[in-house]
């Protein structure tokens, strides 16, 4: 007997958008992972407001106490990793794979470069002796930052994953990797964009 | 009756209906023989077929709510007879049978927490909605099915995390005892139990986010051939709307527990003030931090949250009132309308659990508003059910018996809450037992029963087999006497200025002892008395899995698709034979001028050709 026979059937659109959405169920996914997300960081940052606003004694002022070049370093570094994952994408859309690899490549190195002068500059701040219980400031600098950090780990592993393991997936199911790239782009893009904001509040304001 | 006409198959005649039933079963020992190929481990335990999962979340809510219901009847008997020894406290904690008050804190935080996150939501979300949505609009499987059992193994982590900390601590502190809102800075400073706690809740967190974005995309993307947005069974759009509160609202409390974890773990201070004094001495943290923030995150969540224990639950009355009146719901738009309504007006009246925090005049003016504006949209769905009622030729089974008591409690639970959503009357109620009366009429005699309906409505769908018609009266008439017994009294008792949350019910009070004294003893032994009744549907449960009467695919003679495009239990992975292919709403009951009083929804209109309604399986050699 055929498994068909069984009424066993495919999941529908998940490669191919569906006409009357436009969008394929992989990419309607991450969006709303990506809401949810904004949802995590906005009460992080409302946090931030609410314990900063409320403070009795002076607030602690970033660009004195934390490491801005490093921090502004980075930043860029983030910028361009979100660069090179559209390159990946687009390489792949020109049907390019070769290419679209080494850009994949490209934006876990910066992957690296993040998180080296992360941890480089948490050493700094231990060295002074700061650490998450010393002030609601230094709280929230750690406990947000290191959830982003977490957020990068989690974008690194992926792009791993697909420089590696799922890398053969473009040989036989090429639309659905270059989807692939597309919604792990989606959601590089917008933990560099957590970032963008993250900078300027906490080193700046 | 189409179920009456006789049909040929081979070279016999038989009734309709036979024939119906003998296709269920044929399919059905066709899909075991299917499923012989696939390990043990893939099917049941590692399942990625929503129906599995369903069965999986439903089997352990369905635990963790007898669970949480035996944590309640352990603070019951202490309520009833404050101090007095009991065989099942002596067992559960190994003392002298007689209840601490820090074991009391212990039961009601855990059964809040399993109540709400581990039993009720899983059930009506994991286990209904799981089942339920893809068959109803027509979807082979949800859209993501890895991330749905990955749904189901964050869930389970988190519970036995729960459990865990009630068994294994014991002698550490105990699970978490600062009740299931956890506020700080009583929460900060527990015992380790609380961490316990807070790492469960992240894996729960994790598990609902998993879920809701699935279902989510299932609902846009899936849909079948014809199924348009205002085609859509009301469940499916209750489980919409719940969805998105899932998704938007708990990454606060997510947030809020990792911050409470840093608090706790790593010695930050950001729900700390400053200068707190703990046992005579002054806390060395660094202080600075704000308690009230914690319940700003909290709510945010929480009030949502109250939407997803009751949405669902709308849901599948509207579901059962339908089919059951065999008519078509009254104001099936307005009821759509209103529950999109109340979701996006849920995220915006949190702060009202907090006019006594002093957070001032204008904030609690607005939050007052905008609870009274969200009782608007619940009074249209209950109205639009209540006016379905009206003049329908009413079929009294045992899923329409719990669905008609949802009603009225419902309403009870909604209209007491009223005078809490206004700040001045407030001030008088909150935190006293008037309060847990409003919310569990909403969660007990309302959601509860609505559960206890979708069980009895679907276990044919699930099993093949009916439950007992006789213990099911029997179970809901002993459900509904005692439910009110326990829950009535604590309007008055709330009213008389019990506190909740009291160690020996409010005795040791000068102002609460009479209303205490005079009414715990009979609202625990309604407790007891609930608990019993329970016995007749959990021996049901069980032996009519086995035993129950077999029937077709459709017993009830809906509309939906559940029941008119597959087979019951539904065919394996993948779900129907053919797509269905949707021609009409879902509640076309007692049309004029069409034979039947139903017209499924794979009905076409006359003068198209119809898509088979079950297609029989090709046999291929
Ligand atoms: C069906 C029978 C139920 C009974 C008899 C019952 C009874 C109780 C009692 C006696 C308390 C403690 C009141 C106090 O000490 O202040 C309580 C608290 C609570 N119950 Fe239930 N309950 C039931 C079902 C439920 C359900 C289904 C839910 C949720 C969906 C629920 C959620 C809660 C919550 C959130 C609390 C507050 C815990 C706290 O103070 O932090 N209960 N319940
Ligand atoms: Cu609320």
């Amino acid at each position: 007997m055929s498994a068909e026979a069984h009424g066993h059937m495919e999941i529908p659109f998940t490669v191919h958008a569906r006409p009357d959405t436009g969008l394929y169920n992989g990419k309607l996914g991450v969006w709303l992972f990506l809401a949810s997300e904004v949802m995590l960081f906005g009460a992080l940052f409302s946090s931030l407001i609410l314990i900063r606003t409320g403070s009795t004694t002076p607030w602690p002022e970033g660009w004195k106490e934390l490491h801005v070049y490093p921090a502004m370093i980075n930043t860029f570094v983030l910028i361009a990793s979100s660069v090179f994952v559209i390159m990946a994408w687009a390489n792949l859309r020109l049907r390019k794979p070769k290419v679209a690899r080494m850009w994949i490549a490209a934006t876990l190195l910066c992957g690296f470069a993040f998180m080296g002068i992360k941890g480089y500059e948490y050493s700094l701040s231990f060295a002074h002796h700061h650490f998450p219980k010393t002030n609601n400031f230094f709280a929230i600098y750690f406990t947000m930052t290191g959830l982003h950090g977490l957020h990068v780990l989690g974008g690194m592993v992926v792009f791993a994953y697909f420089l590696t393991k799922g890398w053969s997936m473009h040989e036989h199911e090429y639309q659905r990797f270059t989807n692939r790239i597309e919604i792990v782009g989606l959601y590089w893009h917008f933990v560099d964009l957590v970032w963008i904001f993250l900078f300027p509040t906490l080193y700046l304001l | 009756m189409a179920q009456k006409r006789q049909v040929r198959v081979g070279s016999q005649w038989m009734y309709a209906r036979d024939a119906e039933k003998a296709l269920s079963e044929a399919l059905r020992v066709m899909k075991e023989e299917e499923g012989h190929h696939e390990s043990f481990i893939t099917k049941y335990v590692f399942s990625q077929d929503h129906k599995w999962i369903g069965v999986q979340y439903g089997v352990t809510a369905l635990c963790f709510l007898l669970f949480g219901f035996f944590l309640m009847i352990m603070m019951r008997l202490q309520l009833g007879w404050p101090g007095e020894p009991f065989w099942v406290i002596k067992m559960f904690f190994h003392g002298d049978g007689k209840l601490l008050p820090e074991q009391y804190n212990q039961l009601g935080a855990m059964h809040g927490t399993i109540m709400v996150f581990l039993a009720i939501v899983p059930l009506a979300v994991g286990a209904f909605g799981n089942y339920v949505v893809p068959l109803q609009i027509g979807a082979p499987d949800m859209a993501f099915p890895k991330l749905n059992m990955a749904s189901y193994w964050c869930y389970l982590p988190g519970g036995l995390v729960m459990l865990a900390s009630m068994f294994l601590l014991q002698t550490k502190g105990g699970a978490a005892q600062s009740g299931w809102t956890s506020y700080p800075p009583l929460s900060d400073i527990a015992s380790q139990g609380q961490t316990w706690w807070l790492v469960g809740m992240i894996f729960l967190i994790t598990s609902s986010l998993l879920g809701s974005v699935n279902f989510i995309v299932t609902i846009i993307q899936l849909r079948a051939k014809g199924m348009t947005w205002d085609r859509l069974p009301f469940f499916v759009w209750a489980q919409f709307v719940t969805s998105f509160l899932l998704l938007l609202a708990f990454p606060p409390l997510e947030a809020a527990g990792v911050l409470q974890l840093m608090d706790r773990v790593a010695g930050t201070s950001f729900f700390l003030p400053s200068g707190l004094v703990v046992s005579g001495e002054v806390l060395k943290n660094a202080g600075g931090g704000n308690p009230l923030l914690w319940q700003h995150l909290f709510w945010f969540l929480a009030h949502p949250e109250v939407y997803v224990l009751i949405l669902p639950a709308m849901g599948i009355v509207a579901e059962i009132i339908a089919n059951n009146t065999r008519k078509s719901l009254w104001g099936y738009r307005s009821m759509v309308g209103a529950s999109i309504f109340l979701g996006f007006m849920s995220f915006i009246v949190w702060a009202h659990h907090m006019f006594m925090t002093g957070m001032g005049q204008a904030l609690s003016a607005f939050f007052q508003t905008t609870t009274m504006i969200i009782s608007i949209p619940s009074v249209i769905i209950l109205s639009a059910l209540f006016i379905t009622l009206w003049g329908g030729s009413i079929r009294f089974n045992v899923p329409m018996l719990f669905a008609l008591a949802f009603l009225p409690m419902f309403g009870i639970g909604g209209l007491t809450g009223l005078p809490l959503g206004l700040a001045t009357t407030d001030i008088h109620l909150h935190d006293t037992y008037y309060v847990i009366g409003h919310f569990h009429y909403v969660v007990a005699p309302g959601t509860i029963f609505a559960m206890f309906a979708g069980i009895y409505y679907w276990f044919p769908k699930v099993t093949g087999r009916m439950l007992n018609e006789k213990l099911g009266k029997l179970h809901f008439w002993s459900s509904f006497v005692f439910i009110n017994g326990i829950f009535m009294p604590m309007f008055y008792q709330g009213l008389a200025g019990v506190s909740r949350r009291l160690y020996d019910g409010g005795i040791q009070y000068a102002h609460a002892k009479e209303a205490a004294s005079a009414t715990n003893p009979f609202m625990s032994a309604c407790a007891v008395g609930l608990f019993l009744s329970q016995l007749p549907f959990i021996y049901n449960f069980f032996t009519s899995i086995k035993w129950g009467e077999r029937v077709g695919a459709n017993p009830w003679q809906a509309n939906t698709l559940e029941w008119v495009a597959t087979t019951s239990p539904p065919l394996g992975h993948g779900n129907f034979t053919t797509v269905p292919v949707v021609y009409r709403g879902p509640y076309d009951y007692s049309l004029p001028g069409s034979a039947d009083d139903y017209l499924p929804q794979t009905t076409p209109e006359p003068g198209t050709v119809a898509a088979p309604v079950i297609a029989p399986a090709p046999v291929v050699a």
